[in-house]
């Protein structure tokens, strides 16, 4: 389970580029006792640093603010997120820095922003992990999430996004088990193998990240996108929902599914393993038929 | 459906630079950029293709003329090019064709740290090698043969 890391206090890096494997290793050193110490050593060389840290400032309320970006100087350690650098740099050096946050620990999605030019969560990238212990002046750039229109700064629009995913029905719907209007209570009978069917896709914390890098998105704003056409899967391949037509036909559309071409950047920067890319290939495999839908609508038991 | 009304100062869309960049997202990334200029490309010269066919109707020596500008070393280059791109259209789009009909992708489970996607996995990179490679051979045969 991926908790478990964070029992021992290894910090989840955001960065997929082959850091996360590394430290994986690293990790698995640490619990396999002292042959590993080596590459732990060799890890906690990274010394204190101090970066810069080029900020992207914006104010759409302000027609003669001009976009640009502010550079700040801030210390850094080994396990210093993004996101703590940002907090540092608006706490004692410009308070008029506006960014979204909450969880601190990747299951809130509000702080998804481009990090050196990849969309990645502020709180899941740690600064050791983006720049190299030789480089004299390193430099991170946080700037806004692509494809979401600007609000302020670092913080932007999400309202599309969330209308293309309410656009999908992403709740259960199941007219001949209706469980609302009835007197007692009741559950579905699922095996653990219908579960696994959904259960990644239903991970998504929607931080906008898949949205912001799909090539498609960026040319057409109608187009769902990853997180909308992955939740239609996850509920199309649900045992208890039963409203499969329904979707089809609200995906199944000129800007709909069939503009999906399988860049996979969406899987790539997916901070929580949901792997739209699979659950959009697998939707359009039984949308063209070559899959067949073998779901049988779960029972409704009594309690 | 009209989503959302966005005021022009506020559009952050990344538009064509978006998918002209193909550096940041891994090598499935890289293979849809290629698809799509291989595709373009195509394209271009099928319609260049039509053109130099149809001069036939204005007699032999119209499209012996036309047939001269192939065999001159930038046409070579220009069919070498040709060659490369309809080999990893062809090649890919096959991969392609697999990938959206729900093959080679493996199973959906319960993701753990660090997240691989399953779906971006060997299967899809060897696809994508043996695209580049197939494309790279057709190319070195076809300057062989035009460079004789």
């Amino acid at each position: 389970m991926g908790w478990k890391f964070n029992m021992s206090g290894k910090d989840n890096s955001g960065d997929h580029s082959g850091n996360d494997n590394n430290e994986e290793k690293i990790h698995k050193k640490e619990l396999n006792g002292p042959k590993k110490t080596k590459s732990v050593e060799s890890k906690s060389k990274f010394t204190d640093k101090t970066i810069t840290l080029k900020i992207f400032r914006i104010n759409q309320n302000n027609e003669k603010s001009n976009s640009h970006f502010d550079e700040y100087k801030v210390s850094s350690k080994r396990w210093t997120t993004v996101l703590d650098t940002l907090l540092d740099v608006k706490s004692y050096q410009d308070h008029s820095i506006s960014l979204r946050y909450s969880c601190r620990m990747a299951s809130c999605g509000s702080c998804g922003m481009k990090i050196n030019g990849v969309p990645r969560l502020a709180c899941y990238t740690k600064i050791s992990d983006l720049i190299s212990e030789d480089d004299p002046d390193p430099t991170i750039t946080c700037e806004p999430l692509a494809n979401f229109p600007y609000i302020k700064d670092l913080v932007t629009d999400f309202s599309q996004f969330f209308n293309h995913h309410r656009k999908i029905m992403p709740y259960i719907q199941n007219t001949k088990n209706d469980t609302i209007d009835s007197e007692n209570l009741s559950e579905y009978v699922q095996s653990p193998e219908d579960l696994d069917k959904f259960l990644q896709f239903s991970y998504c914390i929607k931080c906008g990240l898949c949205y912001s890098s799909c090539p498609t998105v960026a040319t057409d704003m109608n187009f769902p996108g990853p997180q909308a056409l992955s939740q239609a899967y996850r509920y199309f391949i649900d045992t208890r929902d039963s409203a499969n037509k329904t979707r089809f036909n609200i995906i199944d559309d000129r800007h709909g599914i069939w503009r999906c071409h399988f860049a996979g950047s969406c899987s790539h920067v997916c901070p929580k393993g949901v792997d739209p890319a699979l659950g959009i290939q697998l939707l359009r495999s039984h949308l063209l038929g070559f899959n067949k839908n073998e779901k049988k609508i779960a029972k409704l038991r009594e309690k | 459906m009209v989503v959302n009304d966005i005021g022009e100062n506020r559009v952050n869309r990344e538009g064509l630079k978006g998918w002209l960049n193909p550096t940041r997202y891994g090598w499935e990334r890289v293979s849809y950029w290629f698809q799509r200029l291989t595709g373009i490309f195509l394209l271009v010269y099928f319609i260049g293709h039509v053109y130099e066919t149809s001069s036939l109707t204005n007699g032999i020596d119209a499209w012996n003329a036309m047939l001269e500008l192939t065999q001159t070393t930038g046409g070579h280059i220009f069919l070498i090019l040709v060659i490369g791109a309809s080999t990893f259209h062809s090649a890919n789009g096959i991969r392609l064709i697999f990938v959206q009909s729900g093959k080679g992708l493996g199973k959906p489970g319960r993701p753990d740290y660090p997240y691989d996607p399953v779906s971006l996995n060997k299967t899809q990179r060897s696809g994508i090698w043996i695209a580049l490679i197939l494309s790279a051979v057709a190319m070195l045969y076809g300057a062989n043969v035009l460079f004789e």
